[in-house]
């Protein structure tokens, strides 16, 4: 019998019962008739397949600088700038660091695809969590979709973070916490163990776009906030995540184990090459939230002066037949652009720089 | 409580809940103008926060500078024969306002529903205005003149009644209250645009070229609230495959900060 049908029933039986029983019929009618709209208004939960490889699409420079300081549109409050800049990625070959992680935030800024896969309740088959695979430097990340809570901000902190996830309509929300500190562009700046990191992941068609929103207390003024493109591919060039070693890299750091590579304020050797490869002006280099926003060029103008054409690493399109162009290494992306930045990637400065004297 | 009071009580639940219903599997409902249907609100005062592509949006890049843009040699030509000076002259100094790179500038739009069925979205840098129009999509006339702007075809993306049973997220017990589903997003596709620069410096894409947009919104428990344009660019003349950014703003309280500047060739 359908729901239309008792409702038909119940009314029509009010009709011949008596006053007693007309009220008890009258009670469960308006139960019934709250039960159908509760039901009725109540639309299905709206969420939407990721499972998937997605690779990084996105034209943008997330990971990718030449220059060891560039700061550029990065909101580092004064502390997150004397971070930035007193480091050295020679520290990287430090025994204790050479199996150390990128922040969560590098799912974004990093080059490899994502990886996603849906990890089912053993019981009910419906989804616990979606897990992003881990690359060689980036742990992987388990969004917890069952409504578990974020633990003590006393509990220990990992490279991952803890992740908990929520659908709104078609878009997964995800919010990091307690992840480890970590360098978040190429080795140019820091998240703090303090930070959180919101992502929302909007799906559209075979496109993949992801909004990461870094709020750090410690070392960010205002959210830094960025975007990256991603296409759902089934010929993935996948890194995966395996055990590290550490070895020796360079042969100082081992001879003196209290040597920590680093740059005392005003001592980092690059600090002026965006100035002198782009002429902007150092005060821009070195970020800070109010270069973020379009008033700032009001104070551009009179100081920037456009530099001579560009001759090296220009992005120029490849001539026929010979490859993919100028400046364009290993570990192309699908436009043939260089890699967002890893350690897979040589940077300029390079691990293996020796440390300052 | 009268027998008529009941019937009627009833029936109005059972029309409005019915209704509901029928919406949700899909059977036809009479459609509502776009400004009522809209699922997101994206009228307000945006300001673009530039955190990417900064060397290439917040000052005029060096001529002959294309990182990250993946262009054709017939593009390369052209943009190594850029001369602004010469743009300037000829009248041509908004190209790198066009709809391809007009959400990439930095500035501060302001989105408004111009009637029921359009919105616009004035740009303070350039002095640019985009119409979005929803509805049928028109046949563009032979004739039809190229702008900036283009041609916008809009529609909303509604969020899915209904999902396969295995990806509806973990009951945690009885009393947790139904989710229900929120968002959606925007869909734009632009045409009949007149050829532009992508970036300041030269860059270009053709009057080929068509762009897809996805207009997504999140408010934050915060309050912020932060909106990502999604956009997808295919040139066959001056682009080897699709270009694809995705440019973010931040809601404003206001429009204090709006700031008319005319085009410029040069910044």
């Amino acid at each position: 019998m359908g729901s239309h049908a008792v409702l038909f029933n119940m009314v029509t039986t009010t009709r011949s019962k008596g006053k007693g029983q007309r009220a008890k019929v009258m009670a469960k009618v308006s139960g019934l008739l709250l039960a159908l709209v509760a039901l009725s208004v109540t639309p299905a939960y709206a969420q939407i397949d990721l499972t998937g490889t997605w690779q990084r699409v996105g034209q943008n420079d997330n990971g990718a600088s030449r220059e060891p300081v560039d700061l550029l549109g990065m909101p580092f409050s004064a502390d997150g700038r004397a971070k930035a800049l007193s480091y050295d990625i020679a520290a990287l070959s430090a025994t204790e660091r050479q199996c150390q992680m990128y922040p969560p935030i590098y799912a974004v800024v990093g080059p490899f695809p994502l990886q996603f896969t849906m990890v089912p309740d053993p019981v009910t088959q419906k989804l616990l969590a979606w897990k992003i695979a881990g690359w060689g430097d980036r742990d992987e990340t388990m969004i917890w979709m069952d409504g578990r809570p974020h633990p003590s901000k006393n509990a220990p902190h990992t490279h991952g973070g803890f992740t908990t996830g929520t659908w709104d309509g078609d878009t997964l929300t995800a919010v990091t916490t307690h992840a480890k500190l970590g360098d978040i562009k190429r080795h140019r700046g820091f998240s703090s163990d303090r930070a959180t990191l919101t992502y929302r992941f909007m799906r559209h068609g075979d496109t993949l776009t992801v909004t990461a929103i870094l709020d750090d207390p410690v070392y960010m003024a205002e959210p830094y906030v960025l975007t990256e493109v991603y296409r759902l591919t089934t010929n993935p060039n996948n890194f995966p995540l395996t055990a590290c070693e550490p070895i020796e890299e360079l042969p100082t750091l081992h001879e003196d184990p209290t040597l920590v590579p680093h740059y005392l304020p005003g001592k980092h050797p690059a600090m002026n090459e965006v100035t002198e490869h782009y002429n902007i002006p150092l005060e821009a280099v070195v970020g800070g939230p109010e270069t973020m926003y379009p008033e700032y060029r009001k104070k551009l103008k009179e100081k920037y002066v456009m530099p001579p054409p560009c001759k090296d690493a220009c992005g120029r399109p490849p001539a026929p037949g010979q490859g993919r162009g100028q400046g364009q290494g290993q570990l192309l992306n699908q436009q043939g652009e260089p890699p967002a930045g890893g350690r897979g990637a040589a940077p300029p400065a390079g691990r293996g720089a020796p440390p300052p004297k | 409580m009268s027998r008529a009071l009941v019937v009627v009580v009833a029936s109005m639940f059972i029309a409005f809940g019915f209704a509901r219903v029928d919406a949700q599997r899909g059977n036809p409902q009479p459609p509502r103008a776009p400004r009522a249907a809209a699922p997101i609100d994206l009228t307000g005062y945006w300001v673009s926060v530039v955190t990417q592509d900064w060397r290439w949006r917040m000052v005029t890049p060096r001529k002959g500078d294309y990182q990250g843009v993946p262009l054709t040699l017939a593009a390369a030509k052209v943009a190594d024969g850029w001369d602004p000076a010469k743009d300037e002259a000829a009248g041509l100094q908004c190209k790198s306002y066009g709809a391809p790179a007009l959400m990439s500038v930095p500035g501060r739009i302001h989105v408004t529903w111009q009637d029921d069925n359009t919105l616009k979205v004035d740009a303070d840098a350039g002095t640019q205005t985009r119409i979005l129009r929803f509805g049928a999509a028109q046949p563009a006339a032979a004739n039809t003149t190229r702008t900036w702007q283009g041609t916008s075809q809009a529609e909303w993306l509604m969020t899915r009644p209904n999902v396969p049973l295995q990806l509806r997220p973990m009951e945690r017990s009885a009393d947790t209250p139904p989710v229900r589903p929120t968002g959606g997003s925007l869909q734009v596709v632009t045409k009949n645009l007149r050829a532009g620069y992508l970036r300041k410096n030269g860059v270009p894409y053709s009057e080929n070229a068509v762009m897809t947009e996805f207009w997504d919104l999140y408010k934050r428990p915060n309050g912020e609230e932060w909106l990502t344009i999604t956009t997808e660019i295919e040139d066959p003349v001056y682009l080897r495959n699709t270009r694809r950014v995705a440019p973010i703003f931040k809601k404003e309280a206001d429009g204090s900060k709006w700031d008319p500047t005319p085009c410029s060739s040069t910044w």
